[in-house]
């Protein structure tokens, strides 16, 4: 009987720029199904951090209720999470952004936890563009709770228990782009090759990023009649455009052919460059990418990949115009500024 | 790549490093996971089937699996595999009689065997319970080859030696000691059915320089003189001796040296200590007993004054820091060669059917270790030159398949293939059969003898061994390399559970490519060739799985992960084909 992730790594684990390797990012052994989809986003996160150099405690993980936000016990061990109440992650990211924005905020929500009961909150939260990377787990199930329907269950969609979903599914990609994400887009858990790359860029966005990843539950809802299923998300995508994400630290070693590329220069000086085909969106327009994502609809075609990025939004900190230094940081001197200057600005006022 | 073909017994076999290293191929991991289980009995009938000397292998084997061993790739050291052998050999309780029963009835043909090593006597244990009637030939008193006339006390103790020789020569073999065969013509004569020769390697290298005649009383073949001390005819050495030689021999001179009164004996070699021949743990042992090994001095001439030996002149060899001063003398009263052996048939006449190559050894055939006379076989350091016991071993058991063979009119070169088996180890979502969970203690130092007790007594063993606490902590060390992680491609859904929870990043699924190609793209390049890569048959996407062997815990946590049981976990059992075995 085992339940213990041996510590021995591969002797050769390379090392990042700041020294970590990616046991470094680690967190605790999983304790959900055997196959769940949410085990290999938390890889994806491992690999992204480790990839992007991100300090382990400057990280901080949001996470609200279900088999999804269970998850940051899995990933980022050496960084700070918030496990918090049931479709609440958003104002508890928003709290803490406000009080630190020096840290990274990765929030992570399930379809239950941000399409039903958070619903409110996910609203509110693109809005006010808080600085975080906003992932949602995405099975179309409650899994937790032993596998109904949620809200972005597909009409029609079969689960494990085989009655055909009869509502309507909310899209949450497109209602982002609707509020006012600068940063929308949607992956596989089955395809970390396009989602490490998502996930860094989005990491790498300032302001409110949303990453909608389809992932398997497994026990619930991976028949092939689901379309949140492994074999139906794989039977049924496309992808936007592929793109690079190039960080700020490193060289710029290929030339691209300027007539089907597209480079998007990030708020820290990271580059993506979008290659276009005849048939590839416009994903820095809005009103195509929502042409784009009802079309695919119609087709019963997933559309992954970046579906709209703008660098150009202000975040919550830039609209509020507060200090570049962290609220939590500042001491009653810095905050009061004391007895002679308070008498004299009531003074404007007698 | 093409996909693995795990129906070749080698494929599996290649991932035991240990067994495979073996040249005997001992299955140890199974008897290390009985040594855990307490069955050690167990543990020493699985040892005694490939290695016919568990006791002896257990102290002095060259373990050539050790430095093969996982263990040692995924931390600093591997497992002390060659002291788990003690562990069993020394718990054990009597064994007799499930060694294999010896027909009444004999199979009416004969063999004979000349020299007493464990090549002779392996050849005999897999021999005798088949029928066959065996005579042994040695001009020694004893059987035991070089382990009884070489191997120090203090490293083998006697009665271990004799208990597993007699195990042996107790099936019945005929033995004729004190009997030097000087010629093959002759012995040909004798109407054997076949003839093994397991004679050694049994010539020390001589080291011809000025004084050597005069100084013939003080300098000795190393070799003949530890073969003295076993039988007592020589009881000290001159308190300044020199031990010329880097190997294990030498190692063994110096240490016997220092246990006869040879209190300043220093060990000379012509290289660097780090490119000694000796094994690393055999330098360790010289360098606790205080034994000095000086480098790069390359001897000049011994130095006799008034017919007796004073010292030896050493040029200041290549790599010396002093290189080009002048000659060194190192006053000595007596000097031990130990500068290689030969091995040499003087006894064999030439035109008797045997060819030799251009440097004296029998043209053999390395599979079936017949000679250029098909019913004259040979086999140990007889063979191919001065190996180590294990390989001897080994020797014996293909010697002896080729001997059946040949008996039965059968082709030698048609061997039959090794037998092997997968079996599962599930037993529930988390549970195996196996001990799966990976252990991270560091390997154990082994207890020796207090230094000055036992340099006082050459008889007296230096190791303790392990006891059965220490050995089950170490038992414990063992990875299970034979628990295959078999890969059954249709039932993959490609969900990257496996590749997410394994610990040292060995499993990948990627677009096929050529090894070299393969090898390159994995998440961590596989580096270590040696170490086979697992290729899939394509999966729905396009790409297939890759599995790099090389420091796979076979922790089993892949199986446990994957939700359609793509992975499993199998017990590998490869077992070589011996004689008379289906
Ligand atoms: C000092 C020393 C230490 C060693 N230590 C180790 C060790 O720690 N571990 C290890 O694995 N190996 C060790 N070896 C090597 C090991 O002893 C040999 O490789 C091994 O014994 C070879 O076995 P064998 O059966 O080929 O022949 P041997 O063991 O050499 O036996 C051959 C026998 O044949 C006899 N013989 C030879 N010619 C004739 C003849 N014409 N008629 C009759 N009898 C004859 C010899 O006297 C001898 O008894 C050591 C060797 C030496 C020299
Ligand atoms: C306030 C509140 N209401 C209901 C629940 C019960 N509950 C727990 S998890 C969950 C749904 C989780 O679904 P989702 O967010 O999609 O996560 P998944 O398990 O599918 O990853 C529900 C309804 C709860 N914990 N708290
Ligand atoms: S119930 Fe579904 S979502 Fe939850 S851990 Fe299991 S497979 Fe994953
Ligand atoms: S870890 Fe055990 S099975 Fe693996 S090579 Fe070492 S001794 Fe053999
Ligand atoms: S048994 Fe499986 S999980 Fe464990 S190290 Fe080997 S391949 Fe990885
Ligand atoms: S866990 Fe199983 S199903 Fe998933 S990728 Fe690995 S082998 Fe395939
Ligand atoms: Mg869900």
């Amino acid at each position: 009987m085992t339940y213990r992730r041996p510590t021995f790594r591969h002797p050769n684990l390379p090392k990042n720029d700041l020294g970590y390797t990616k046991r470094d990012y680690e967190g605790g052994i999983s304790t959900l199904c055997a196959g769940c989809g949410h085990d290999s986003i938390s890889n994806a996160i491992i690999q992204a951090c480790y990839e992007m150099a991100l300090e382990p405690h400057k990280v901080a993980k949001m996470s609200g209720i279900g088999c999804s936000s269970k998850t940051p016990a899995y990933f980022l061990g050496k960084s700070h999470g918030f496990n918090s109440v049931h479709g609440r992650m958003p104002s508890i990211a928003t709290g803490a952004n406000l009080a630190n924005r020096d840290l990274t905020y990765i929030g992570v929500s399930g379809d239950g936890d941000t399409a039903s009961i958070g619903m409110g909150q996910f609203a509110h939260v693109i809005r006010r563009n808080i600085d975080m990377t906003y992932i949602v787990m995405n099975n179309g199930c409650y899994g937790l709770t032993k596998g109904q329907d949620s809200a972005t269950a597909d009409r029609g969609s079969k689960s494990k228990k085989g009655a055909p979903n009869p509502f309507e599914s909310i899209d949450l990609c497109e209602l982002a782009i609707q509020l006012g994400a600068g940063f929308v887009a949607r992956s596989f858990s089955g395809d970390k090759q396009q989602l490490v790359p998502l996930l860094k860029a989005a990491l790498a966005h300032k302001g409110f990023s949303l990453i909608d990843v389809i992932s398997p539950c497994v026990t619930f809802n991976n028949p092939d009649t689901s379309t949140k299923s492994y074999q139906y998300v794989r039977d049924h995508s496309e992808a936007t455009a592929t793109f690079d994400f190039i960080p700020l630290r490193m060289e710029i070693t290929t030339t691209y052919d300027k007539g089907t590329t597209t480079p998007i220069t990030m708020h820290d000086g990271s580059i993506i460059n979008l290659y276009k085909s005849d048939d590839s969106v416009d994903v820095t327009s809005r009103r195509a990418a929502i042409d784009a994502l009802e079309e695919h609809r119609e087709q019963n075609q997933i559309l992954t990949g970046i579906l709209y990025i703008s660098e150009e939004m202000r975040d919550t900190h830039e609209i509020l115009q507060t200090c570049d230094t962290p609220l939590n940081t500042l001491t009653e001197e810095d905050l009061c500024p004391g007895s002679t200057t308070l008498a004299a600005i009531v003074d404007q006022y007698r | 790549m093409e996909p693995t073909d795990t129906n070749n017994p080698e494929y599996f076999h290649r991932v035991i490093d240990c067994q495979y290293g073996c040249p005997a191929h001992t299955r140890v991991p199974e008897y290390i996971r009985l040594i855990a289980n307490k069955r050690y009995d167990d543990a020493y009938m699985i040892n005694w089937e490939s290695n016919v000397f568990p006791g002896i292998l257990g102290r002095v084997c060259d373990r050539p699996c050790e430095p093969v061993c996982r263990r040692g790739r995924v931390e600093k050291n591997a497992v002390a595999i060659c002291r788990l052998k003690r562990v069993c050999a020394d718990n054990k309780g009597d064994i007799r009689d499930r060694l294999p029963k010896i027909p009444e009835e004999k199979n009416g043909r004969k063999i004979a065997l000349i020299g007493g090593g464990p090549a002779s006597l392996t050849v005999a244990s897999d021999l005798m319970p088949l029928g066959y009637e065996v005579d042994l030939f040695d001009d020694q008193e004893a059987a035991g080859g070089f382990i009884r006339s070489q191997v120090p006390s203090f490293r083998l103790p006697q009665k271990v030696l004799d208990e597993e020789v007699n195990y042996i020569l107790d099936m019945g073999v005929k033995t004729h000691f004190s009997t030097y065969i000087s010629s093959m013509k002759e012995f040909l004569e004798k109407d054997y059915d076949a003839v093994f020769v397991g004679t050694g390697a049994p010539r020390g290298k001589d080291l011809m320089l000025p004084g050597r005649e005069e100084g013939e009383a003080f300098i000795h073949v190393g070799i003949n003189w530890l073969a003295s001390v076993q039988y007592r005819h020589v009881e000290k050495i001159a308190k300044k001796t020199l031990v010329i030689g880097g190997g294990n021999t030498a190692m063994d001179c110096c240490r016997t040296a220092k246990r006869l009164g040879g209190n300043d004996v220093a060990v000379i070699i012509r290289g660097s200590q780090e490119k000694m021949k000796a094994s690393p743990w055999e330098i360790e042992d010289t360098l606790h007993e205080d034994i000095p090994i000086l480098e790069y001095l390359s001897p000049l001439e011994y130095v006799i004054e008034d017919g007796k030996l004073t010292g030896m002149l050493f040029e200041h060899a290549k790599g010396s820091p002093k290189e080009g001063e002048e000659p060194v003398l190192i006053p000595c009263n007596e000097v031990l060669l130990a500068i290689g052996q030969d091995n040499a048939f003087p006894w064999i006449e030439q035109d008797i059917g045997i060819t030799f190559d251009d440097k004296g050894r029998p043209d053999i055939n390395a599979k079936t270790f017949q000679s250029t006379l098909e019913k004259v076989f040979f086999g140990g350091d007889a063979a191919f030159g001065a190996q180590n016991i294990i390989t001897a071993v080994a020797h014996g058991h293909e010697a002896a398949l080729s001997i059946h063979l040949f008996l039965e009119g059968k082709d030698v070169n048609q061997r039959p293939i090794p037998a092997s088996d997968l079996a599962g180890q599930k037993l529930g979502y988390h549970d195996w059969i196996y001990h799966s969970e990976v252990h991270e203690e560091q390997r154990h130092e082994v207890p020796m003898q207090p230094k000055v007790k036992s340099i006082k007594d050459r008889l007296l063993e230096v190791e303790l061994g392990f006891d059965k606490q220490v050995g089950l902590k170490e038992a414990l060390r063992c990875i299970n390399c034979d628990i295959q992680t078999v890969f059954y491609r249709d039932k993959c859904i490609e969900c990257d559970a496996c590749v997410d929870i394994c610990p040292t990043t060995c499993i990948n699924f990627l677009a096929n490519g050529d090894e070299e190609d393969l090898r390159s793209r994995l998440a961590i390049p596989a580096n270590v060739l040696w170490e086979p890569l697992y290729v899939s048959d394509l999966l729905p996407t396009g790409r297939v799985m890759v599995k790099d062997e090389n420091v796979c815990l076979h922790c089993g946590l892949c199986a446990e992960r994957c939700p359609t049981a793509a992975w499993e976990m199998e017990k590998y059992t490869y077992k070589i084909a011996k004689a008379g075995q289906k």
